[in-house]
């Protein structure tokens, strides 16, 4: 006989239990991109100084997701308030937590500098190629040929571009100290991992770190779970490849 | 911390200078910025100033950023503090509401320039009415208009030592002619003249204390709600903090009404139409936001004519007719000329026109 209880995995302690169980669609990955960042949040042990920021869209609904300081603004401005609170304190850890519209489209700005002043902050991004919470328009990361609510047809990279490779992007401007993955939810050890990496570079005061996670979306899909499953894992990737990009060299001090 | 003023110094120099030194007796900790003209010796001064006191600085990528940034660092706890003009002024209202949604007290310095647009980087009263009220929401917030560089620094002073005391977004609203020119003033540190600084606490990282910030709400009524509750307190602190100067004859068959560096041309011209033998008023807002209304409608109450002077078409002649509606039947007249200086002469014309023939002043009134 199974035990179903014994299967449930904890909640992480980081996590606001008054706020679960959570504001998110069911299928939704920011849940598994939220508990890998919690569960870091535990193992480091830093929950008494962390901040985390979301933004706009549906990342705001994070905004009471964790038991730790937490600020919510939008359109990728969480980068300049967390960067702006990490250097007026830099005992405290700070997290940018967004979606793709607001790191690489009207925030993109802030991204790019942030990346490029070596700001001490992670940011955490969520990719699910859509605009989510606004219906499900054309993203900077839609594929081509993907249809959303304003490419009814699919999107025509003649017309709208490539897909946005903010990793890529981020890895070619940053310094030999920052920190650079993409990880997926469809893999959850690793895209920990991965968040764990983009912390300690943090705590380890190298410089900026950037994960990006590919991420579902069945509501604005419009795809079963079968489906989301197949195209976060089979069609994203093709475009979106996974890894580490850039990790930071480990001066020999360091290494002692 | 070192002292900045050991006794009160007399000194020679621009506003945007002064805005450097007053920032650092208000007991600033940081200021992030980004360059737009005419408001960029605030940076020069401060950022040459700052590493000597231990204050701070960050450049940033545009005026959403240093507005944000500033915002990040006041909820870390430090006094932070921003500035900006024209176009970099409308990129602001973005930040500037968020900090009027989450009660976050900055310091914002304002030096207008022409406007629509990128326009001129000379000067105007054109930021008037988008510093008063920008952004998508009520204008809560805090608006000092100066006219001189003594007021520069006292205001300065007193916009810190507000902003953190009621947290509404606070502002010295200055111009273009006010950033540049150099002028004399006397440097003190406030404390020497009693007046204590307001202390900060952060809003995160407070030890054994889980805060979560937002502006975001689900439902009419929350937002309602939180909104209330603001509004009740910015009518409180508006009470408080309402400033305005009047001078002049009491009942004026003219009132000039100007504010900022404009009121230095509207107060010489009170002052030789009087000598002339007119009667004439003189009100300036100090205060913009809040506007101070019962003083405005008192003396007007009282006047023939109202004289309304500014470098700007009609934003705060649209503050004073919204002020006297229903309460005077005084005609409100403007003098307006956007994004141009206005001479002390150019007042005297204008008022000459309106008012009656000398000797015959009075009548009326004996």
């Amino acid at each position: 006989m199974q035990i179903i209880h014994d299967r449930n995995p904890a909640m992480p302690k980081s996590w606001n239990r008054d706020s679960k169980p959570h504001r998110f669609c069911p299928g939704c990955g920011h849940g598994i991109f939220l508990k890998a960042l919690g569960e870091v949040i535990d193992e480091l042990g830093i929950a008494e100084r962390t901040v985390f920021g979301c933004d706009i869209g549906c990342s705001l609904l994070a905004w009471d997701f964790f038991n730790v300081d937490s600020v919510q603004t939008h359109h990728g401005r969480t980068i300049p308030v967390v960067a702006g609170a990490k250097r007026a304190n830099p005992e405290l850890i700070v997290v940018a937590y967004m979606g793709d519209g607001g790191g690489y489209a009207i925030g993109a700005q802030h991204l790019v500098n942030a990346a490029l002043r070596n700001e001490q902050i992670t940011v955490l991004l969520a990719n699910n190629s859509v605009y989510a919470m606004t219906g499900g328009q054309m993203a900077p990361t839609t594929l081509p040929g993907q249809k959303t609510g304003t490419t009814p047809y699919g999107r025509d990279p003649e017309a709208t571009g490539q897909p946005t490779l903010g990793p890529e992007m981020v890895a070619a401007i940053t310094s030999d100290r920052a920190y650079v993955a993409r990880g997926t939810v469809a893999n959850f050890p690793r895209l920990k991992r991965y968040v764990k990496q983009a912390i300690e570079n943090q705590l380890a005061g190298r410089g900026f770190s950037f994960v990006e996670a590919l991420s579902g979306c069945p509501t604005n899909w419009r795809t079963n779970a079968k489906q989301t499953w197949s195209y976060l894992d089979d069609e994203m990737t093709k475009y979106f490849p996974l890894g580490e990009i850039k990790v930071p060299k480990v001066s020999e001090e360091e290494q002692q | 911390m070192d002292t900045i003023f050991i006794k009160e110094q007399r000194a020679f120099m621009t506003g945007n200078e002064v805005i450097a030194w007053a920032a650092l007796a208000a007991g600033a900790d940081i200021m992030y910025g980004y360059p737009i003209t005419p408001q960029n010796e605030i940076m020069h001064y401060w950022t040459r100033l700052a590493p000597k006191y231990g204050r701070g600085f960050l450049q940033t990528e545009d005026e959403l950023s240093a507005g944000f940034a500033t915002l990040g660092g006041v909820m870390a706890g430090k006094k932070a503090f921003c500035a900006t003009a024209g176009p970099g002024n409308v990129l602001m209202q973005e930040p500037i509401s968020m900090a009027e949604m989450m009660r976050i007290p900055a310091v914002w310095f304002i030096q207008q320039r022409g406007g629509p647009s990128t326009a001129t980087v000379i000067y105007s009263q054109q930021e008037t009415r988008l510093t008063c009220f920008g952004g998508n929401g009520e204008g809560l917030r805090l608006v000092y208009s100066t006219a001189t560089h003594q007021e520069i620094f006292d205001y300065t002073l007193k916009a810190f030592n507000h902003a953190w005391r009621y947290r509404f977004p606070t502002f010295v609203l200055g111009d273009g002619y006010q950033a540049k020119m150099r002028e004399a003033l006397t440097l003190y540190d406030p404390q020497t003249r009693g007046t204590q600084l307001q202390s900060t606490s952060p809003m995160l990282g407070v030890k054994g204390k889980v805060q979560h910030h937002r502006n975001t709400f689900n439902i009419e009524e929350e937002l309602y709600e939180t909104l209330s509750k603001h509004l009740a307190e910015w009518q409180q602190m508006a009470r408080e903090v309402v400033e305005w100067s009047v001078s002049g004859d009491e009942e004026p068959d003219l009132l000039l009404v100007a504010h900022g560096v404009v009121s230095r041309a509207t107060m010489a011209a009170s002052k030789q139409l009087r000598e002339k033998g007119y009667r004439v008023g003189h009100f300036r807002p100090i205060t913009l936001r809040p506007f101070p209304i019962t003083a405005l409608q008192e003396i007007a109450g009282k006047s023939q004519q109202i004289l309304v002077v500014e470098s700007a078409h009609g934003q705060l002649m649209s503050l004073v007719r919204d002020a006297l509606y229903g309460c005077s039947c005084a005609p409100v007249h403007g003098l307006l000329r956007p994004g141009l200086g206005i001479t002390a002469e150019q007042v005297i014309r204008q008022a000459e026109e309106l008012l009656p023939k000398r000797g015959y002043s009075g009548a009326n009134h004996s």
